[in-house]
């Protein structure tokens, strides 16, 4: 035990919390996006894996890592907007048109990857690019701070402006209003003349291409290369983060961190022996354990 | 006050006409001429056609036939948005607003000024707060609109109508949700509103408040409009004769009732709606085997809630119902039924029946314990047929076959389909509520025998209806409810007027403690 808790009080574990956190929290915005216009984006899990492949895709043809990233969020929007004509236009089952989704991400991304390199797995034969890490300057310099909130990814620092930026737009943006006031009482902006599927579009939209900058750093910053159904569930945790939430930016960061760290928690574990069989299981049982103590609270508020 | 001058219509609707898919007129050549600047009460009893004829104004319907002039122009109004932007603006009974967000974003929305990509708060506050003033608001154009109590919601909805740039307002049944106090106070805005040019269309069933704010009122009944007059020269009693209507005759064969034993005991019943306030409030009575008591009312007095309580749709708050003597707090509807309640619900497509199943299948829902539809311990097909066969012919439902689905069949047969199974489980207590509304005559005429065959043979029957002529027809003591509460009980419906009925419905009059708890028909104990 003792053991553990030395190696959870390093600069390294700090680190790594938040470079783990990276694609679950842009996960976690994609959600409160979509959630906020009354919209659970099942569809984010095959959005982000969608993504991954063709940043890869797109860095390795161009040779231009940002053309990479640019690739990487057009496809994300591209599969939401798929997501939207079904549930939107032809009004199916968003939960159900999510899943079939994933369910076609998951192929449709192995399948495009052996007509490009020949293999089913990885796409290591692909030149493709990494997006580089940064140093903050001053803030580098500070012991321990420094090491813990430098040298991140261009993405990671992305990844929290954004939700900076989302907590603008919502509150200050006519279209932020709308997508608040369609979540809560999709009738009122009915009278008020204003298309709600129009606004539910455009926030899935936007869900899409934030889920579209979560798969490029999976595949251009977290590791460099695609590999297959390398999102592992992010996009399914992250609706469990945006639930603890309750759909604000902020403290939806902070139950994105929250399921980094149990990321972090399973790489460490191993150091210790245990199977990793068990350690990789963590995130997804402290999801639901955390959904359960969430739900539990929550219930007895509306009771008292 | 220059009276002469304000006598152009500002709007005329003529000769509207619309039908709704089963049928029914919901109006019927109705023409309604607004004077600007007025206050016009629209008054009808629900199921008059009002709302129907300001949905239609307001762009949410459209009229089968007829036409709108506004302003000397006859204008189409394919949605709500084109009638706003023709200067009409309407407040909805239930209210249209998003909680979370603040009463200038609610006030805005849709309409809002934008600055550099942002929406421009200082100004929208400002334009908001000058319509604002008006109503003594302009405080609280930050708060959430969710922190605000229902009067001062109301009126943001009338001050984002207005932001709209409404200039007739229609305020559908505005003081159902409101306190005394609070309807005083927008008696008080809408008269600014009105010295300040805006016509206002006020639709209500409480005459003392039409009588008080409007200066003209059009009444409605069944579909038409019965008559254009002015406030000052109606009385409350007129109006309500006006739109109950009063010719019926009696043609219906029934001797004496022979009331016995109390089936249906109802103590202290209490129901608490939204808001806190109590739709039903401490209601005592009790139905006895052999005789038919009705219960009378304007709809919405509560008669919904007290209906529901006792047929096990909804919790009891305070109170306690008994049926055969048994407390049904703690039973299940299907318990209830076993008991001997049968139930009659006022809207037979969505409660009563499973419209796309067949008339056979929803004849037998509530009978899937009886034996006699079982062979070898599964339901026999052959069985079921035989059963609802039977049915059919003694409840002469017309059908091509008991395999139709219910949904093919005129609303008259589809209560019949209704009846015959409700009528035919052994019931000692049976609850009709509504049993012939929107029905033909015929099918009304078989209804009111079966009840009174069943009344004969001593069950209990208890009796909500909107229909007078059908109160009258059947009962054998009236009940009438008011605000939740009984303002009246007529152990004998032969001694009352219908315009005397009329006053005790409308809460013009209330009975004292003493004459409505004879409504519990206790003997009297003797004082010790």
């Amino acid at each position: 035990m003792g053991q553990i808790l030395e190696i959870i009080f390093t600069a390294d574990f700090l680190h790594s919390i938040i470079r783990l956190s990276t694609p679950i929290l842009f996960a976690t915005m994609a959600a409160l996006i979509s959630e906020r216009a009354g919209v659970i984006n099942i569809g984010i899990e095959g959005t982000m894996l969608f993504a991954s492949l063709m940043g890869v895709v797109g860095s390795a043809f161009t040779g231009n890592v940002w053309l990479g990233v640019l690739c990487a969020v057009v496809s994300g929007i591209a599969f939401s907007g798929l997501l939207s004509f079904f549930h939107l236009k032809l009004e199916t089952d968003i939960v159900l048109t999510g899943i079939a989704l994933n369910l076609m991400s998951s192929g449709l991304t192995i399948f495009i990857l052996y007509i490009l390199t020949g293999d089913k797995g990885v796409s290591t034969q692909l030149a493709s690019k990494a997006v580089p890490n940064i140093n903050i300057p001053l803030i580098q310099d500070i012991p321990v701070l420094g090491s813990i909130l430098s040298g991140h990814s261009v993405l990671t620092y992305l990844a929290f402006f954004l939700v900076i930026a989302l907590a603008i737009f919502l509150k200050k943006t006519k279209l932020g209003t709308y997508i608040r006031a369609v979540g809560e009482n999709s009738d009122s902006v009915e009278t008020a003349g204003i298309s709600v599927n129009m606004v539910r579009l455009k926030a899935l939209l936007i869900s899409g291409a934030i889920s579209g900058l979560g798969g490029a750093f999976m595949s251009m910053a977290y590791v460099n290369m695609f590999t297959k159904d390398m999102v592992a569930g992010r996009g399914f945790i992250a609706l469990a983060a945006e639930a603890m939430g309750r759909g604000v930016p902020g403290l939806s960061m902070l139950s994105a961190l929250f399921f980094g760290m149990a990321d972090a928690l399973s790489n460490n574990l191993q150091l210790f022996n245990m199977p990793s069989e068990l350690t990789r299981l963590m995130p997804y049982a402290f999801t639901i354990v955390a959904l359960g103590i969430y739900a539990a609270r929550e219930q007895r508020k509306s009771k008292a | 006050m220059t009276d002469h001058e304000q006598v152009t219509p500002i709007l005329e609707m003529r000769q509207i006409s619309k039908v709704y898919g089963n049928g029914v007129y919901a109006n019927q050549q109705v023409s309604l001429s607004v004077n600007r600047g007025e206050i016009h009460a629209l008054v009808g009893e629900n199921g008059a056609g009002k709302s129907t004829l300001m949905k239609i104004l307001f762009g949410m319907e459209k009229p089968d036939q007829g036409e709108i002039v506004l302003e000397g122009k006859t204008v189409t109004f394919r949605s709500p948005q084109d009638a706003i932007a023709r200067g009409i603006g309407m407040v909805h009974q239930h209210f249209k607003l998003v909680d979370s967000l603040s009463v200038t974003e609610n006030v805005t929305m849709g309409y809002e000024p934008v600055k550099r990509g942002f929406i421009d708060r200082k100004t929208a506050k400002e334009k908001v707060s000058k319509i604002a003033e008006l109503f003594e608001l302009q405080d609280e154009l930050d708060t959430a609109t969710g922190k605000l109590p229902v009067g001062i919601k109301q009126k943001v909805e009338i001050i984002k109508a207005l932001y709209r740039g409404a200039q007739i307002l229609i305020l559908d049944e505005p003081t159902a949700v409101l306190t005394p106090q609070e309807t005083e106070e927008l008696f008080d805005q809408l008269m600014k509103l009105k010295s300040r040019g805006y016509t206002v269309i006020f639709i209500s069933h409480k005459l003392r408040e039409v009588k008080q704010i409007s200066n003209r009122i059009s009444i409605m009944r069944q579909g038409k409009m019965i008559d254009t007059v002015d406030t000052d020269g109606i009385t409350e009693q007129e109006i309500s004769s006006r739109m109950v209507g009063t010719n019926y005759s009696k043609n219906l064969a029934k001797k004496a009732a022979e009331p016995k034993e109390v089936l249906l005991q109802v103590k202290n019943l209490t129901a608490v709606g939204m808001n806190k306030k109590e739709v039903v409030n401490n209601v005592s009575f009790s139905v006895r085997a052999g005789e038919i008591t009705g219960i009378a009312g304007v709809e919405g007095n509560g008669q919904n809630e007290l209906i529901q309580m006792i047929t096990g749709l909804r919790k009891i708050d305070r109170g306690s119902v008994c049926i055969m003597g048994r407390d049904t707090g703690k039973l299940s509807i299907q318990e209830l039924r076993e008991l001997g309640m049968s139930y009659i619900p006022s809207d037979r497509m969505e409660d009563g029946l499973a419209v796309s199943m067949s008339i056979g299948e929803n004849l037998i829902s509530t009978k899937l314990k009886d034996r006699r539809l079982y062979r070898h311990h599964l339901l026999s097909k052959k069985k079921i047929r035989d059963m609802a066969n039977q049915l059919v012919r003694d409840y002469r439902i017309k059908c091509d076959s008991q395999e139709t689905p219910v949904s093919m069949l005129s609303g008259g047969n589809m209560q019949k389909v209704v009846v015959a199974r409700e009528f035919t489980q052994q019931a000692r207590l049976i609850i009709a509520e509504q049993p012939t509304r929107g029905i033909d005559v015929g099918a009304a005429k078989f209804i009111h025998e079966e009840l009174i065959r069943l009344r004969d043979e001593n069950c209990a029957v208890l009796l909500v209806t909107a229909d007078l002529e059908e109160l009258y027809q059947l009962s054998d003591n009236i009940l009438v409810m008011y605000d939740g509460r009984f303002s009246a009980y007529f152990p004998n419906p032969d001694q009352v007027s219908e315009t005397e009925l009329g006053n005790y419905m409308l809460g013009v009059k209330i009975q004292s403690e003493t004459e409505i708890g004879r409504g519990c028909h206790e003997e009297e104990k003797p004082a010790i």
